[in-house]
């Protein structure tokens, strides 16, 4: 990667933030209901304490004038504080995040441990029972929303079998100090397989559903990689030298054949943040996406917009991962 | 290179043997038949070049031999017989014992042929560890990595202990076609099927890497198939040629006497195109007309649209008839002396 492609990069980011800041701002502000309301609402609270709490907010100015001050603000690096919370946005938002990352990282890795040996398969098989269940399969993941498979897998397994916990991330029992802030590695680290099988368990439902609508993709995406590589030459050169049929699927062919899979898997993981927001809220899993849907409800506008723009950054960055990893296994390619 | 070929080829048994071999690809069009009824018979040791046009059959009827007709094409009819064995009756695990080790393959296309993800080295070590029983159990894979620098060395990759870690595209055409050779090499095959391996390459390389399989055919006694459009590179390089048309053989002999005496209007055709160093300035006269559709064909001869020499008698089925010792050729008047 040369610097010049760098610097371009993350020139590129920036009418990108300024436009989603621009968006949610004025959605938001767009959007009936008032936060000090709503903040107020159990409380037996005079006018005038209504009106000091909004002037402390800053709410009763102009929305244009709020806008520049959000801005200015975020340019360095201070977000505000959040309205209910009454902290800064940014560590409200640092807490929640291992949570979703955690959440994220696994769908991700059971999306792509379900989808690369099932695309494979599906090409060799093409046309044969395996392939068109597959194909059944991937139907219902792209065309379903997440939160339906959810609430199956959360009916089958956590209420009628009772393998696995309904919502949250943890048992109490389970205080390990953390480390990496993600539950399942950290309780592995700290020696306690108990809490890891318990992270696990409050895990494992959360991101299959969040994967399942992954996988599909991927699964379409592997499929069709590997078909075209089964064609080329190299393959028949491979055959004609006398390799194991392993090698040549897994080794010969798959390595070509994984570089849509993992630059599509890259650009959705992005999407991934978006089905979170959802999951999450189903799960009852404490991470930033549930925070993001709890604010919006309350109109917690500084830190919607953090975290929106959070989100912003993590897209383009992925697309930017999605690019490298793109370079790395094709040896053809140099950025 | 060119020697006493006839005396031994009435002695020994063929190394291949195909008879009556049949090829086809089902397509919308209808049933293409790519190879038609080839005999064909490789001595061990030998040189056979096969020439003929684009879409004559070349590459199918040998990837026929190796088994690996590209799907939805299959071999319909025919035997193959290479070293006693029955190639038509093969299970997938000795097909993969007798591919890389016993017959080897160089594909048209080096550039799409070798695996543009994976490094020369891996590409080259890959066939010794599959097949290559003489590698010592220890260090198996340093091994096999010496013996990869060597193959380069052999083909004349300059400094191929430093390239050998590159990946394909980081290689010239010429190189990349001399890569494929020292894979198809490197286990030392009894027969090498070599489908064009100087095509894409500029004369001297080309001389080159002709001249290197050539060595290596009388240093390991391997039998070679030289598939080509070029009859220059036949007449200088193979023992026999076999000359092929709208999948047929339509005339084979020893490659001198071919060459010299055609007796297949067709060939009479493809010598007119090489020019002669008595009159270079002569234009290089092409064969008029189109190789036919492969669909449907048979009742008239094939190069009957094209033929100068056609007479009423050649709307039928031409079968294969000897003209010389050594030497057939599909024409009713193969034996007639024309010009
Ligand atoms: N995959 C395929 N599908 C349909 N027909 C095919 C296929 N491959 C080959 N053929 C048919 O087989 C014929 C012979 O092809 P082949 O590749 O053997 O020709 P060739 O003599 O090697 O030509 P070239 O000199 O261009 O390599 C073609 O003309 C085509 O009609
Ligand atoms: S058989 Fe007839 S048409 Fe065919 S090549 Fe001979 S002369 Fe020409
Ligand atoms: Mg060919």
């Amino acid at each position: 990667m040369k610097p010049l492609a760098l610097i371009g990069r993350i020139a590129q980011l920036l009418p990108v933030l300024l436009g989603v800041s621009v968006i949610v701002f004025v959605m938001m502000a767009l959007t009936p209901g008032d936060p000090v309301e709503i903040m107020l609402a159990d409380q037996q609270a005079t006018p005038e304490q209504a009106q000091a709490l909004r002037h402390d907010m800053g709410l009763d100015r102009p929305a244009l004038e709020r806008f520049g001050i959000f801005i200015g603000n975020a340019l360095t690096g201070n977000f505000g504080l959040s309205f209910f919370h009454r902290r800064p946005v940014f560590d409200v938002i640092a807490e929640r995040l291992p949570a979703t990352i955690e959440l994220t990282l696994a769908a991700l890795l059971l999306a792509l441990a379900i989808s690369i040996p099932l695309g494979v398969v599906a090409a060799v098989k093409k046309n044969r029972l395996v392939d068109r269940l597959a194909a059944i399969g991937s139907l219902f993941g792209v065309s379903l929303p997440g939160f339906w498979f959810g609430i199956i897998l959360i009916i089958l397994f956590a209420v009628q079998m009772r393998w696995l916990p309904v919502s949250g991330r943890m048992d109490f029992a389970c205080e390990v100090a953390p480390i990496t802030r993600l539950m399942t590695i950290d309780s592995l680290l700290r020696g306690r397989p108990d809490c890891f099988a318990d992270a696990l368990s409050h895990l494992i439902l959360p991101a299959l559903t969040l994967a399942l609508p992954m996988a599909a993709v991927l699964t379409r995406v592997q499929r069709a990689a590997m078909l075209e590589v089964l064609r080329s030459d190299y393959i028949v050169f491979a055959q004609a030298k006398g390799l194991s049929r392993r090698r040549i699927l897994w080794r010969h062919a798959l390595k070509n054949a994984l570089v849509p899979t993992v630059t599509v898997a890259a650009i959705e993981t992005g999407s991934l943040l978006g089905g979170n927001m959802v999951v999450e809220t189903v799960f009852g899993w404490p991470g930033l996406g549930r925070l993001v849907v709890e604010s919006i409800f309350v109109r917690n506008y500084p830190l919607v917009q953090a975290a929106v723009l959070l989100y912003a950054v993590t897209y383009v960055l992925l697309n930017f991962v999605a690019d490298i990893l793109y370079t790395l296994l094709n040896p053809r390619v140099r950025l | 290179m060119h020697s006493t070929r006839s005396s031994v080829t009435e002695m020994t048994a063929p190394l291949l043997s195909i008879r009556n071999l049949k090829t086809c690809f089902p397509t919308r069009a209808g049933l293409v038949t790519a190879v038609d009824g080839v005999d064909l018979d490789l001595y061990p040791g030998e040189c056979l070049g096969i020439v003929g046009e684009s879409g004559s059959g070349k590459s199918v009827t040998f990837a026929s031999v190796i088994g690996l007709v590209r799907s939805p094409g299959y071999v319909a009819e025919g035997t193959i017989r290479f070293d006693g064995t029955d190639l038509r009756n093969l299970e997938a695990e000795q097909w993969r014992q007798l591919r890389g080790r016993d017959i080897a393959m160089t594909m048209q296309d080096a550039l799409t042929a070798l695996n543009p993800a994976l490094t020369v080295a891996e590409q080259i070590e890959e066939v010794l560890l599959a097949h290559a029983t003489d590698l010592p159990r220890k260090g198996r894979w340093e091994a096999a990595r010496a013996r990869a620098v060597e193959m380069l060395r052999l083909v004349g990759i300059p400094a191929p202990d430093k390239r050998i870690d590159d990946y394909p595209h980081q290689f010239s055409g010429g190189m990349r076609q001399r890569i494929m050779i020292a894979i198809a090499l490197s286990c030392r095959p009894k027969l090498l099927i070599a489908d064009e391996p100087t095509t894409a390459l500029d004369v001297t390389i080309q001389a080159q890497v002709l001249d290197l399989i050539g060595d290596l055919r009388r240093e390991l006694g391997m039998s070679v198939v030289l598939i080509t459009h070029d009859l220059g590179v036949v007449a200088e390089h193979t023992d026999r040629v076999a000359v092929m048309y709208a999948g047929q053989v339509v005339e084979i002999g020893p490659t001198q006497e071919l060459i010299s005496q055609p007796k297949h209007p067709y060939t009479r055709g493809l010598i007119g195109l090489i020019p002669r160093l008595s009159d270079l300035d002569a234009p290089i006269k092409p064969i008029e007309g189109q190789v036919p559709e492969l669909i449907g064909l048979g009742g008239i001869c094939r190069f009957h649209d094209r033929c100068d020499y056609r007479l009423p008698q050649c709307r039928s089925d031409i079968p294969m008839v000897a003209v010389g010792p050594g030497r057939q050729a599909r024409c009713i008047r193969a034996k007639e002396n024309l010009s």
